[in-house]
C-alpha cells in the first residue's frame, strides 16, 4: 500500500506544535499590541477644528489662564468651552481682519455656536468631575499633556481605565501642590529644580506628593462604583 | 456495590462483557464498519436532520437574543436566574457520566467501561458545549465574555477572585479542555485503524492526519498507556471538583434553599445520576439501531442502572437532609422556604421531581427491570426530567420567595426559553450523529482486549 503521507510529514507535524504556540502567542501579543497603539486609542492624533486654535499660543505664549475660557473646571464637572464672545474679547479687537477667524466671527453675527471637534471625550458609562480633581491638586497638564507645546490640541492620555487607575492607585505620584495646578509650566520637584509646598522645599515628586495627599485628604478611591455610577 | 459481579448464584462464572464468539477481526469489522462501509443510511439522516434543525432554532433564538437582549427570556427580578442557569446546571452535570466512566472506572480497573466509555466522553464534550453556552448567553452581552478571563488589559483590574462565576469559568473550561485531550488521545490508534481501513482517499488523509502517525509500536502503545493513565488522574479530581463548583454558584450566595453545605456532595451525585441516565438514554437506542448488542451487552446496562440507583439514594438522602435542615434550623426563612416548595405555587414541580428521582427509580432494585430496555429506557428518561426538576427547583423556586414578601414574584418561561432549551438539544444531537457518523463509536482498540478475556472465560464455563 501507497504510504498517504509523504516523509516531510513528520517534520511539519513536529512543527506544528511550536508553531501553534507561538502563532497563538503572537496573536495575542499583536492584539495587545495594536490596543495600545497610539493607531488604535488615537492618543497624541491632532484633530482638525473649524478654527485651528492654537493652545501653544494662547495658553503658553500670552499666558492667558485656563480658567479665562474653561470658566466652569473648579465648580462643575466639566470644564466648559467658552462661548463666542469669549473669543471676541480680544478678537474684536485684534487680528479682526484675519481670514483664519472667518469662522469665529461668523459666529458672533449669527450667534451659531462654533463646531469644536471634541479632543477629550470619556464614554458615558464613566462618571468624571474636573472640579474635584482640580481641587485636589491635579494639574491641567497631569491629564491634558503639554498644553502649552501643542499647537492643534491632541489627547495626552490613551483615556484608558488604565490610565485613570494609575493615579487613582497611587495618586502621590502626579499631586502637585494647589497653587501650581493652572501652571501649564509646572515642572515636578527635581534636584535641579525644588519645588515649595507648605513652606518647605522639595526635591522629590514621592515625597511632596505623600505630603500633599494628606494635607488634601485624598483617597485613593478605586470602588467601581466612584466613576460607573 | 460489586459492579463486575452479576447477579448469577454463588458459584457460577461470572457473565461475559461482550458476547462470546467474537475476535480480534470481527470486533475491528463490527466497530469500523458503521463508519467506513455502511455508508449514510436514511435513519442517520433523519435523525441528523431534526437535530439541525433544532440547531437552527439555536442560531435564530442567539440572533433574536444579540439583537433584543435577555429580556426574550422569562427572567424578571426577583427570579433573575430563569432556564439558562437551570439548563447550565443539567448539561452540566450530563457530563460527569463520561468523565467518570473514563477516568475514575479506568483507574478502578473496571474493565465494563470499555464499550461505552467512548460515546460517554463524546456525550460529556458535547454537553460541555451546551451547558457552556448559557452563561455566556445569560451574560446579556455575550461578546465581551473574556473579561471573565484574568488576561493583561488596558483596564488594568482582574475577575473578581471571590466570585463563584468567575470559579465556574475556570472549572467548566479546565473540564472541557481535559475531557476533549482525554477523549481524543483515546481515539488515536481507533484513528489509525480508519485510516488503515479506509478506501477514499480523503478519509485516508483526513484520518491520518488525525491518527498523528501513529504506527502501533512498542513506543507508542507505551506512551499511550501512560498518556491515558495521567488524563484520568487528571479528569478524576475533576469529576467531583466541577459540580462542586457549580454548586458553589448557589452555596456562596444566601438565599434559602441555595445556602447549604449539602450541596457539594449532593450535585456530584446528582451529576453522576443524571449522566448514567443520559448514558442509558444514548445507549439503548443506539446499539438497537447499528445491532451492537453483543458489545454493549444487558450486562452493561445493568451495571449502569445500579450506579443510577446507587447515585439516586445518595440524592434522596440530599433531599431528606435538606428537608431536615430546613425545619431542625429553626431559621423561619429557610423553614418557609421548604414550604414554599411543597405546597407553593411551584408544589407539581417539587413533587414531580421526588417521583422522577426517588419514587421511580427505585424499580431498579428489581434485576427483572434492570434486565428490561424498555422498562430501563423509560426510567433513563424519567431521571433526565427529574434531575432538570430538580434545578428548577432550586434555581427557581428558591429565588422566587425568598425573605421579604414585598419582593417576591412568579417566573414564567417564555417561548424563547423553551427554544433555547430546544436548541441545545439541536447543537447536542447534531454533534453526537456526526460523531457517529465519522468516527468509532466504541472503542475498538478497548473492546479488543476484552476478547482475550471472554474467550478465557469460555474455556472455564
Amino acid at each position: 500500500m501507497a504510504q498517504i503521507f509523504h516523509r516531510s510529514t513528520n517534520l511539519i507535524a513536529r512543527a506544528s506544535i511550536y508553531g501553534a504556540v507561538l502563532i497563538i502567542g503572537g496573536l495575542g501579543y499583536a492584539l495587545y499590541a495594536i490596543a495600545l497603539s497610539p493607531w488604535y486609542t488615537e492618543q497624541g492624533l491632532e484633530r482638525q477644528q473649524p478654527v485651528p486654535f492654537s493652545h501653544r499660543h494662547h495658553a503658553g505664549e500670552l499666558g492667558i489662564d485656563c480658567r479665562y475660557c474653561h470658566t466652569s473646571v473648579e465648580q462643575s464637572s466639566f470644564a466648559g468651552l467658552p462661548p463666542t464672545q469669549t473669543c471676541m474679547t480680544c478678537h474684536s479687537q485684534i487680528w479682526t481682519n484675519a481670514s483664519m477667524l472667518e469662522p469665529v466671527r461668523e459666529s458672533y453675527r449669527s450667534g451659531q455656536s462654533l463646531a469644536w471637534t471634541r479632543v477629550n471625550a470619556l464614554p458615558d458609562f464613566v462618571y468624571f468631575d474636573h472640579s474635584i480633581h482640580v481641587s485636589k491638586g491635579i494639574g491641567c497638564t497631569t491629564c491634558h499633556g503639554p498644553i502649552a507645546q501643542m499647537a492643534l490640541t491632541y489627547r495626552a492620555g490613551t483615556l484608558y481605565m488604565s490610565w485613570c487607575l494609575d493615579c487613582h492607585r497611587q495618586p502621590a505620584q502626579y499631586v502637585r501642590p494647589r497653587s501650581e495646578v493652572f501652571n501649564p509650566f509646572y515642572e515636578p520637584p527635581s534636584a535641579s529644580h525644588p519645588v515649595m509646598f507648605e513652606g518647605k522645599e522639595f526635591t522629590d515628586q514621592l515625597a511632596l506628593g505623600r505630603l500633599a495627599v494628606k494635607e488634601y485628604k485624598i483617597h485613593t478611591l478605586q470602588y467601581c462604583s466612584t466613576c460607573h455610577r | 456495590m460489586d459492579l463486575e459481579g452479576s447477579q448469577n448464584p454463588a458459584g457460577a462464572a461470572p457473565e461475559p462483557l461482550i458476547r462470546p464468539g467474537h475476535t480480534f477481526e470481527t470486533v475491528t469489522d463490527k466497530i469500523s464498519s458503521i463508519v467506513l462501509t455502511r455508508g449514510t443510511t436514511p435513519g442517520w439522516v433523519f435523525g441528523f436532520l431534526v437535530g439541525f434543525s433544532l440547531l437552527m432554532l439555536l442560531n435564530l433564538v442567539i440572533t433574536l437574543l444579540m439583537v433584543k437582549g435577555v429580556g426574550i427570556w422569562g427572567i424578571r427580578i426577583p427570579v433573575a436566574w430563569g432556564f439558562a442557569i437551570v439548563n447550565f446546571v443539567w448539561w452540566i452535570g450530563i457530563g460527569h457520566a463520561g468523565t467518570l466512566i473514563s477516568a475514575i472506572l479506568l483507574l478502578l480497573h473496571q474493565r465494563w467501561r470499555t464499550s461505552i466509555n467512548r460515546f460517554a466522553e463524546a456525550m460529556t464534550i458535547f454537553a460541555v458545549m451546551c451547558a457552556g453556552m448559557f452563561p455566556l448567553l445569560h451574560m446579556g452581552r455575550p461578546w465581551l465574555f473574556y473579561y471573565l478571563m484574568p488576561y493583561p488589559n488596558p483596564m488594568w483590574i482582574w475577575p473578581q477572585f471571590r466570585s463563584p462565576l468567575v470559579w465556574d469559568v475556570f472549572a467548566v473550561s479546565t473540564y472541557f479542555t481535559v475531557s476533549l485531550l482525554f477523549w481524543f488521545v483515546g481515539l488515536i490508534p481507533d484513528l489509525a485503524t480508519l485510516r488503515d481501513r479506509a478506501k477514499n482517499k480523503a478519509a485516508q488523509i483526513i484520518y491520518g492526519a488525525l491518527a498523528m502517525g501513529w504506527r502501533g509500536s512498542a513506543v507508542h502503545w507505551y506512551r499511550y498507556e501512560f498518556a491515558s493513565l495521567l488524563l484520568a488522574g487528571l479528569a478524576t479530581p475533576l469529576v467531583v471538583s466541577v459540580h462542586t463548583v457549580v454548586s458553589f454558584d448557589f452555596t456562596i450566595a444566601l438565599v434559602p434553599g441555595w445556602h447549604s453545605t449539602i450541596f457539594p456532595p449532593y450535585f456530584v451525585a446528582g451529576a453522576i445520576y443524571s449522566g448514567f441516565a443520559m448514558v442509558l438514554t444514548l445507549a439503548i437506542p443506539i446499539r438497537k439501531f447499528y445491532r451492537l448488542e453483543d458489545l454493549v451487552t444487558d450486562r452493561h446496562l445493568d451495571i449502569m442502572a445500579k450506579v443510577m440507583l446507587a447515585t439516586g439514594i445518595i440524592v434522596a438522602y440530599g433531599y431528606v437532609m435538606e428537608t431536615f435542615m430546613a425545619f431542625y434550623s429553626g431559621n423561619l426563612y429557610e423553614r418557609y422556604m421548604m414550604i414554599n416548595r411543597l405546597k407553593g405555587p411551584y408544589w407539581p414541580l417539587y413533587w414531580m421531581l421526588i417521583l422522577c428521582n426517588i419514587l421511580i427509580p427505585q424499580a431498579l432494585w428489581s434485576r427483572r427491570v434492570r434486565r428490561s430496555i424498555p422498562a430501563l429506557f423509560v426510567i433513563s428518561l424519567v431521571v433526565n426530567i427529574g434531575m432538570w426538576l430538580e434545578r428548577f427547583v432550586i434555581v427557581v423556586v428558591s429565588l422566587h420567595r425568598d425573605f421579604t414578601p414585598s419582593a417576591w414574584g412568579m417566573y414564567t418561561p417564555t417561548k424563547w426559553d423553551w427554544a433555547t432549551y430546544a436548541g441545545t438539544f439541536g447543537l447536542f444531537f447534531t454533534m453526537f450523529f456526526l460523531f457517529i457518523r465519522f468516527l468509532p463509536m466504541i472503542s475498538i482498540v478497548e473492546v479488543r482486549s476484552l476478547v482475550h478475556e471472554t474467550s478465557e472465560e469460555n474455556t472455564h464455563s
